[in-house]
């Protein structure tokens, strides 16, 4: 025991000499490296294991793959070095997260660190990123505080957008019907009782009325409940036209099933996160068509929709419709980044806030003050695709079918 | 309104039951406080996914797999693993404490197999996704069969503690583990029925969830919170005790949610819970089994 | 005080003292695993303060220690940050004597899950509270305190703890627990304040580990409840507390030290496959070391020294 305490202390001693002899000039020694070391630590257990399953982990290790497939990372050189993964499991927990990437960062060394899954979890560890130098490419987290974070955290890059961004976008849908007569004006909104769904609807409420929505219902529920109909009782009646849902996946899941029991058929249905999960659209068939959620693809886009026959290749699987293909993208853009700075993660960061890359995404995919801004913020199945309905401007939008149809009984 | 929230409670209610009175069984009856419950509901959870989906047949049918399966592997957990336990326990709060660990381990273990097998992916499926017209409410075909089936095996299996020697066999062993020998009852086996029925129910309940409740290979301790909640109102060991805890809860929570804040059903759960524990500690239906 | 005492104390004095410079030998990983340990050897030996001599199972650890990191976070911009830590003391003080009042006279699986129940149910009220009242769930902490001061903060008072505990141990109320524990009844007639004794006994372990949560909490940036009341912390001090064997002083210290180090390790190297081995390593501790590591050690000692088998189930606890 002591001596294994010893030799852990010499260990840890004897890599931070050479941290301070070597951390600068590490870029110096590229080329006669035979790997580049990238790491991560994600919930691959506890609470958290299901969303870290479905948008991140699959992303990474079919990013690995791609890039192992085709010989490796390139560098600036041409060089190609293979990765090298150190993965560690956070098991859902803050502070195992946050060892977990100061493991990476002063023990491993890694060269690159991918971030972790959840608003908290990678506002958990924003402040070693910054600590070590290391560019943050935070995808899976909704924030409307990226812009100070942005300022804070010099190499964090916010990919989501914010509770605001996804609320307004809603609330121009809802009042374009209603003003093009298809709806009234009348909306029931519930929401769940954790950081995103309380994001949203704190952003909703002022948004819907600015846009002139009427909020008739208003409440929000515990997460993991099971049971909605005591909630949809009371909205059947209550004469909303729209019905919008700041919900988790397995309360969307549910709430969608149990619409079709009680035969609840608001014209416009807005379902929060796992609405654009495959699964979604296996369970429901064509009761899916017109149900409305956060994000969307364009499904003209050719690298997208490669993207996403490869994903379910690989990783056996399709991406979800909304934070797949961003962490995708995003790691896509460290690629090119790193191919065209090399390994120093300064010349890294900076690559990465003011170049334009080329992803699944766009061809021209950039940050904007650090954030990435070109998302659909609304999206909306239509013939069995997932598809970004706001911004409608934005090219590559699909015009929103409303009403949405009635439940189609089997 | 009041017809369809009594309804709803009462149908969400039935689901609690039935999760919970295999876990009364397992610990009123064979002592074991089993962690792992959820797990193995879970565990059964998949095994509906995996025969509906896979080989398309149908999860009702499917029963005749799964609980036989959830009771094998009862069985075979109680012989390898809780047998010696009970052998070397001194009393019932080592014993308490040692399952307590084991079973704490086997959660562990059930868990990492699931995840290994089927990743962490949210899985959920359609079945019998229907309305059912009761007393002009829209009740749910899947979640019904929740109902019918608690109230059927609640009612055989307490027609079978209290009807048969067997039965009584059973009880007497829940009541006093150390005088039931001195009446030429096989402990040992009984507690090893009890706990193997246990892992029937909790497989029949895996499979009526898997019909209309998304689940993850991480989201058995949920269950094993409900039920032990619904064990301790019900009064340890007592078939209709967690029945009817189960049915109350149900309806509390549909109640709360209807016309209170249906952001504080669960707030309500455990305040009630925590009441009932405060009022009455041995439960609201007493101790005894049966 | 005789000559051993003196001894004990001076070299518990040199390891506190040994341990405070750690930080400067060891990079800043092991200053991060050190937090961890420390922080799980704090909750251990605080939860064996009470649980151990009255053989209480609790499964509120984290209600209390969320209830640490929640005030942190509420009060990280409005209170200076040593007051902070008081106020966080005072308020899982006062949570501890009403639960304590209110639950001490359930006894054994009744106790277990009232306290399970008892942090899931704070859980839902600071959630439903900060839904419907303050309009925010997620509180965001950028206090100035490095990875070394936290270090710094859990040593104290895990120093603190521990002296606390050793103190218990000599005093008349540590020989009344020890009644208590064996037998309620005798105690009575003793003329001991049963009621007295574990509602100071619960309260002063509470507020230790509200205390660590609180010191814990600005590592993490953003607190939310899901984050702050974590399940997983129960479960895990509890498993450390009896792997050590919580009727001992080092009890805690030598199950949370190992598992600690032996979480870390599975979670590097098997990060797929975890909670197998977790759960394996789990049900085999339960049928190699039933009593608890120190028990075991010192079984073994026993019979080194006698050189004749000692069986297991005669030496008493």
């Amino acid at each position: 025991m002591k001596n294994l305490l010893r030799r852990q202390i010499l260990r840890t001693m004897a890599l931070a000499v050479s941290t301070l002899a070597f951390g600068f000039g590490g870029v110096a020694s590229a080329q006669e490296r035979t790997s580049v070391k990238i790491g991560y630590a994600v919930s691959k257990t506890g609470p958290n294991a299901g969303g870290a399953g479905i948008t991140t982990i699959p992303n990474y290790e079919l990013w690995v793959k791609d890039v192992n497939d085709a010989g490796g990372l390139e560098m600036p050189d041409g060089k190609k070095l293979p990765i090298e993964v150190v993965e560690y499991d956070d098991r859902s927990s803050s502070e195992e997260v946050v060892r977990a990437v100061e493991r990476l960062a002063a023990q491993d060394e890694v060269d690159f660190i991918l971030p972790p899954w959840s608003t908290g979890f990678n506002l958990a560890v924003a402040p070693l990123f910054d600590r070590y130098g290391y560019p943050q490419l935070a995808v899976s987290s909704v924030t409307d505080k990226a812009p100070d974070f942005v300022k804070r955290w010099k190499k964090s890059f916010w990919m989501l957008g914010g509770g605001h961004d996804y609320a307004e976008a809603l609330a121009k849908v809802i009042a374009d019907a209603s003003k093009a007569g298809t709806i009234n004006n009348k909306v029931s909104m519930i929401s769940v009782a954790d950081g995103f769904g309380i994001d949203l609807v704190t952003a909703a409420r002022p948004a819907f009325e600015e846009a002139g929505i009427e909020v008739v219902y208003d409440k929000t529920y515990p997460a993991g409940t099971t049971d909605f109909s005591p909630i949809l009782n009371e909205v059947m009646s209550n004469g909303a036209d729209t019905f919008v849902a700041f919900s988790y996946p397995p309360e969307t899941f549910a709430l969608t099933q149990q619409a079709q029991v009680a035969d609840f058929n608001p014209k416009i249905l807005y379902l929060g996160v796992g609405t654009g999960f495959p699964i979604f659209a296996k369970n429901n068939g064509a009761n899916a068509e017109g149900i409305m959620s956060l994000g969307g693809v364009d499904p003209r886009n050719e690298a997208n929709n490669a993207y996403r026959k490869r994903h379910e290749e690989v990783t056996g699987k399709a991406p979800d419709y909304w934070g797949s293909v961003i962490t995708y993208a995003s790691l896509q853009m460290l690629q090119e980044a790193i191919k065209r700075k090399g390994l120093d993660r300064d010349a890294v960061s900076e690559e990465l806030s003011t170049g334009t890359f080329k992803t699944v995404l766009s061809d021209e995919t950039k940050f904007e003050d650090n954030q990435l801004r070109q998302l659909w913020w609304t999206g909306q199945w239509q013939n069995g695709v997932f598809v970004g309905i706001a911004p409608e401007d934005r090219p590559g939008a699909s015009k929103a079918t409303l009403p949405r149809q009635a439940w189609k009984k089997n | 309104m009041l017809v369809t929230a009594l309804l709803s409670g009462l149908v969400l209610g039935g689901t609690y039951a039935l999760v919970a009175m295999g876990l009364t069984l397992q610990y009123g009856i064979a002592r074991i406080m089993n962690l792992a419950y959820g797990e193995m509901i879970i565990s059964a959870a998949f095994l509906a996914y995996v025969i509906y989906t896979g080989y398309g047949i149908n999860p009702v049918l499917g029963l005749l797999i799964t609980i036989p399966a959830g009771f094998a592997f009862g069985y075979v957990i109680y012989g390898v693993m809780m047998k010696p336990l009970v052998a070397r326990a001194r009393d019932k709060a080592s014993l308490e404490i040692d399952s307590i660990l084991a079973t704490f381990g086997l959660l562990f273990v059930i868990q990492g197999v699931l995840l290994v097998t089927f990743g962490a992916n949210f899985t959920s499926y359609n079945y019998l996704n229907v309305a059912v017209e009761l007393f002009g409410t829209n009740v749910a075909a899947n979640r019904l069969l929740a109902l019918v089936l608690a109230l059927t095996v609640g009612g055989a299996l307490y027609l079978l503690l209290t009807r048969t020697l067997w039965g009584t066999a059973l009880r007497a062993v829940a009541v006093s583990p150390a005088s039931a020998p001195l009446v030429g009852i096989d402990v040992n086996k009984a507690a090893r029925y009890a706990f193997a029925i246990g892992g029937g129910l909790a497989a029949a309940g895996g499979v009526v969830i898997s019909m209309y409740q998304t689940f993850t290979a991480t989201s058995g301790v949920v269950f094993t919170m409900k039920a032990l909640i619904v064990v301790i109102m019900g009064g340890v060991g007592n078939v209709v005790g967690a029945l009817s805890a189960g049915l109350i809860l149900g309806v509390v929570e549909t109640f709360v949610a209807t016309y209170v804040d249906p952001g504080l059903t669960l707030a309500a759960t455990y305040g009630i819970f925590l009441a009932v524990l405060l009022w009455r500690p041995s439960g609201l239906f007493g101790r005894r089994a049966g | 005080m005789n000559g051993k005492t003196i001894l004990a104390i001076a070299g518990f004095i040199a390891t506190i003292a040994a341990l405070a410079f750690v930080p400067f030998v060891v990079g800043p990983y092991g200053v991060t695993l050190m937090i961890g340990m420390l922080g799980y050897v704090v909750l251990a030996t605080a939860w064996a303060l009470f649980s151990g001599p009255t053989r209480y199972v609790s499964l509120a650890t984290v209600a209390f220690f969320g209830v640490g990191a929640y005030t942190v976070a509420v009060f990280s911009e409005s209170i200076p940050y040593p007051l902070l830590l008081l106020v966080a003391a005072g308020i899982g003080l006062g949570v501890a004597l009403v639960v304590g009042i209110a639950t001490l006279r359930l006894a054994g699986v009744y106790f277990v899950i009232f306290t399970f129940g008892l942090a899931e149910l704070i859980r839902q009220l600071v959630t439903w509270y900060e839904v419907n009242v303050t309009g925010t769930l997620g509180r965001y902490i950028f206090l100035p305190i490095t990875p070394e001061g936290i270090y710094w903060q859990l040593l104290a008072l895990a120093a603190i703890t521990f002296a606390i505990a050793w103190w218990i141990g000599r005093s008349r109320i540590g020989l009344a627990l020890r009644v208590i524990g064996d037998d309620e009844v005798v105690a009575v007639h003793c003329g001991i304040n049963i009621t007295g004794v574990k509602l100071a006994l619960f309260g002063l372990s509470c507020t230790i580990i509200t205390l660590v949560g609180a010191i814990q909490a600005p590592r993490w940036t953003y607190v939310e409840p899901s984050i702050a009341f974590n399940p997983t912390i129960s479960f895990l001090t509890l498993i450390m507390a009896l792997l050590g064997g919580a009727h001992r002083l080092t009890g805690p210290l030598l199950g949370a030290v190992p598992l600690f180090l032996m979480f870390e390790w599975l979670s590097a190297n098997f990060p797929n496959h975890y909670s197998i081995f977790l759960g394996l390593i789990f049900i085999a501790i339960v049928f190699v070391l039933p009593r608890g590591v120190l028990a075991f050690i010192e079984e073994r000692w026993t019979l080194w020294r006698r050189n004749e088998p000692v069986s297991g189930r005669t030496a008493d606890e």
